[in-house]
């Protein structure tokens, strides 16, 4: 590890932001670099809360983020966030926008957010995003967000470093076809319908009809959300505390929906 | 060991024209960049706090407003207190002739007005970007 390496990550973990800034720079750019900051990250550092949130384009995923990150706030929590966007397979190119949505909290000393781009990534997760999520814990960050490029169909890649995983779906996603389907669905720890107002009643009802006639289904709790006015997103974070405390959970349970203003 | 050039696109204060800076974004896009656009109407301690986090390697300021003589100093002396003063920073909008050489002096690299072209202000950037990027 170069001296500068060095440097930045102890910069880093002091809590300078423009060192942790460009360390996160330098382990997209570069593969030595990364393998060498990781390498200098004792295992026993590993205590954050590490949440996945995946799902089609458009769905609201950074807006539920948004809300997200309040919460956590709420309790005192600091939080670590990559929003992942597209590359372009044309150019290489990418316009990175989801911080446009977690404006309130661009001041706030607790959070920290970075734009990524996927850089041909399948599956919307690339190298450079497992170790900034190791970064940032390591960083002391209580829970870090890592927000997928929009999928929804494959792209598991998201479950093998998360500890709760969120798929976000909005009504007029598919039918019950869609939901018969292998992948994401059945990785997910909990399924989200957002835009509860476009009438999510049929896509949640199939979801709970559906997924648990699989052999081998998880039976995910489905909460429904409306990021925008913020509704439901206290009941997502309580199912994702549950998922924390019991990571087995979502697959020994019944299917539980819950509806916006029905949590407590 | 290169990368694509981070570009960070910010437009502070009270304007909310942003035709252009989404040109620029989405430009700049096509000519291989990534591009964090952060919307309308920031602070200069907002848009600061953002080139620290995102590792950016440039910053374009986009104004139509008027305040750039305010808006543009407070964010050079705010990169500049945090060790932030390596990153290239660029100015657009409406910033009239006479205003230029002041802006230069308080570390605006260059000015691209209404006319400049995408790839011009692409060159530019690939010419000016300190260190190994692609």
């Amino acid at each position: 590890m170069t001296r500068a390496l060095e440097t930045l990550l102890a910069d880093a973990v002091a809590g300078r932001e423009s060192a942790l800034g460009r360390l996160l720079t330098m382990v997209e750019t570069d593969e030595a670099s990364a393998s060498s900051i990781l390498a200098k990250i004792p295992p026993d550092r590993r205590r954050a809360f590490r949440i996945g949130i995946t799902g089609s384009p458009g769905a609201g995923k950074s807006t539920l983020v948004d809300r997200l990150i309040a919460i956590i706030r709420g309790e005192d929590l600091t939080v670590g966030v990559i929003c992942v966007d597209p590359s372009s397979p044309i150019t290489g190119g990418a316009v990175l926008g989801d911080r446009i949505r977690m404006e309130r909290h661009y001041l706030d000393e607790g959070v920290f957010i970075r734009s990524m781009a996927s850089r041909g990534n399948l599956g919307g997760i690339s190298r450079s995003v497992a170790v900034g999520v190791e970064l940032f814990d390591a960083c002391g960050k209580d829970v870090v967000i890592v927000e997928t490029v929009g999928i929804g169909q494959e792209g598991i890649e998201i479950t093998s470093f998360a500890d709760a995983t969120v798929l976000v779906l909005a009504p007029g996603w598919g039918d019950s076809m869609q939901l018969m389907k292998a992948g994401i669905l059945e990785v997910a720890d909990i399924i989200v319908v957002n835009k509860a107002d476009l009438g999510a009643e049929s896509l949640a009802k199939g979801i709970k009809d559906i997924l648990p006639l699989a052999r081998r289904q998880v039976r995910q709790p489905v909460v429904q959300t409306r990021a925008v006015e913020n509704m439901g997103v206290d009941a997502l974070w309580a199912e994702l505390r549950a998922v924390q405390k019991d990571p087995g959970r979502s697959s020994t349970s019944s299917a539980a929906v819950t509806k916006v203003g029905t949590h407590a | 060991m290169s990368h694509p050039i981070r570009v960070l696109i910010a437009k502070p204060g009270l304007d909310g024209h942003d035709r252009g800076a989404i040109t620029l974004a989405m430009g700049l896009r096509d000519e291989g960049m990534e591009v964090i656009y952060t919307g309308v109407r920031q602070s200069p301690e907002n848009i600061v706090r953002a080139c620290s986090q995102e590792g950016i390697d440039v910053l374009g300021l986009s104004l139509l407003s008027g305040g750039h003589n305010y808006y543009f100093p407070k964010i050079l002396d705010l990169l500049k207190s945090q060790g932030l003063d390596d990153i290239l920073v660029l100015a657009g909008g409406i910033i009239p002739e006479e205003d230029r050489e002041f802006l230069k002096g308080k570390g605006v690299k260059e000015v691209f007005g209404p006319g400049s072209s995408i790839s011009q202000i692409a060159d530019f950037i690939r010419s000016n970007v300190k260190g190994e990027c692609s």
